[in-house]
């Protein structure tokens, strides 16, 4: 290995050596021109990012697969050991739960009279696509998820991404058959939220940590740790009520949210297709100004 | 493919096959340093990991551009870096410039390195890789426009230092196996 290095060195030509210092500064300056056209936001590099997904899609997946193997095994090895537990506290789980549906059912019935009553306009209906997480691009500034499903399944930008637990985040790049979910908890996320009993508005802004931050809260609203937060479906990119988390901390300097999601464990997604009467999809003022905006 | 072409058909399909498999093999550190990046990526499923995964493209150009620069060209390190760049959702351009001015800082120490132990090119990663973490942090934060928290950083910093004996290893068979 060394040899080859004191070779390399003593048969490296002058000529050479100026060829590749020039090519050296013709490359960095082309990086900082990268560096300028990713800033500015254009539809060339959002083209360039789904193009080089796309084309990774396969290759990704094929890598994925025998970490989700080993990641299932490991999981029904653990489940096979707390079979007996988790049997007795399901039991007890489905009777507390036979008494909620009994409850749900009642209400139902007095939501859908109320509705009558008040001539309420019906939600729009919701399509569910479901897709596998292939890629996480890690890295220190970045919370984003590649899945294998893109734009011939129906994905569309700022749909809504869910796991079991609650919402993850939102579409934010599609290909053709693989799209990006950028998370709540990237610094670029923003969604509109409602917050506890009292259903204070708020924004739910990222910051990289694992816990997203509550900005821009109804003046005057007493949030405390412990209250739930589901989305607001205002700016109608997200369908109301999606679970998001609880919030954790409520000073005055900060106030942080725990999300349901559990991100190491994001196996699936769910991207909501929320279908809005398209009357309301033209970006009205108050739509921008509320909507999660567009990050990149 | 001059000589080739005097000797006659059989000896072209062998100079071709030949070439093709110099080509191949000077080519694995390159093909070799985008699946790395693309490992990098897997989601691993294991609590905290995704934001302190090691940066192996760092490791990569670091490693090929010591031992085998005639390799590492620079314009490899290039696309090594839009590659990761794109795929990653990071901001375009700015690993691609911290790649390259790690190669930079090798080429033009490539003297130190002449007859350098394993420990001290070690040694040596762990301050050229401080070096290229505090710029892609300074870089990010710029075109960000705010102070970026630089903590997830650093423990990405720590896990690319501490895995790096077990990618050179790696490479090292790598180049024994397929690199001429």
């Amino acid at each position: 290995m060394k040899k080859t290095a004191g070779q390399a060195l003593h048969f490296a030509a002058p000529a050479r050596a100026w060829a590749q210092r020039f090519a050296f500064l013709f490359l960095v300056v082309a990086a900082f021109a990268l560096m300028l056209l990713g800033k500015a936001d254009t539809l060339l590099v959002e083209r360039a990012r789904t193009m080089v997904t796309d084309a990774m899609a396969p290759v990704l997946e094929v890598l994925a697969r025998p970490v989700d193997t080993v990641g299932d095994l490991v999981e029904q090895t653990q489940e096979l050991a707390d079979l007996r537990t988790d049997n007795a506290a399901l039991r007890r789980e489905n009777e507390r739960l036979r008494n909620w549906q009994a409850a749900a059912q009642k209400l139902e019935a007095e939501n859908a009279a109320l509705r009558e009553l008040s001539r309420l306009t019906t939600e729009p209906g919701m399509r569910f696509i479901t897709a596998r997480a292939i890629g996480d691009p890690g890295g220190a500034f970045v919370r984003s998820v590649l899945v294998n499903a893109g734009s011939r399944d129906g994905l569309t930008k700022g749909q809504a991404a869910l796991t079991s637990d609650g919402l993850a985040g939102r579409v934010a790049e599609v290909g053709q058959r693989s799209a990006r979910i950028l998370l709540l908890t990237d610094i670029n996320s923003r969604v509109p939220v409602v917050v506890g009993p009292a259903r204070d508005r708020a924004i739910l802004a990222g910051d990289n940590s694992n816990q997203p931050t509550l900005l821009y809260v109804t003046p005057g609203a007493e949030l405390k740790p412990g209250d739930q937060v589901v989305t607001s479906g205002h700016g109608g990119v997200f369908p109301p009520g999606l679970p998001v988390g609880v919030v954790i901390q409520a000073d005055e300097t900060v106030m942080r949210v725990q999300p349901f999601v559990s991100w190491a464990h994001m196996e699936y997604v769910r991207l909501v297709d929320y279908e809005l009467p398209g009357i309301l999809l033209p970006a009205s003022p108050w739509q921008t100004a509320v909507s999660p905006g567009a990050p990149r | 493919m001059a000589d080739g072409s005097v000797a006659g058909g059989a000896a072209v399909n062998q100079n071709t096959w030949t070439r093709l498999d110099i080509v191949a093999r000077s080519l694995s550190p390159f093909a070799f340093t985008l699946l790395l990046v693309l490992v990098a990526m897997v989601p691993f499923q294991v609590p905290g990991l995704s934001a302190i995964v090691p940066s192996l493209g760092l490791i990569a150009v670091y490693f090929w551009s010591i031992h085998r620069p005639d390799l590492m060209p620079v314009w490899a390190v290039f696309l090594i870096g839009v590659f990761q760049d794109l795929l990653s959702g990071a901001h375009l351009g700015v690993g691609t410039m911290v790649l390259l001015l790690v190669w930079l800082a090798v080429a033009t120490q490539r003297r130190v390195f002449g007859s350098a132990s394993f420990m001290l090119v070690w040694a040596i990663f762990v301050l050229v890789a401080a070096g290229a973490q505090s710029l892609a942090w300074l870089f990010s934060s710029m075109i960000a426009g705010i102070i970026l928290d630089a903590r997830p950083l650093f423990f990405q910093y720590l896990t690319t230092v501490a895995i790096y004996p077990c990618i050179a290893w790696l490479f090292v068979q790598t180049q024994r196996g397929f690199v001429r």
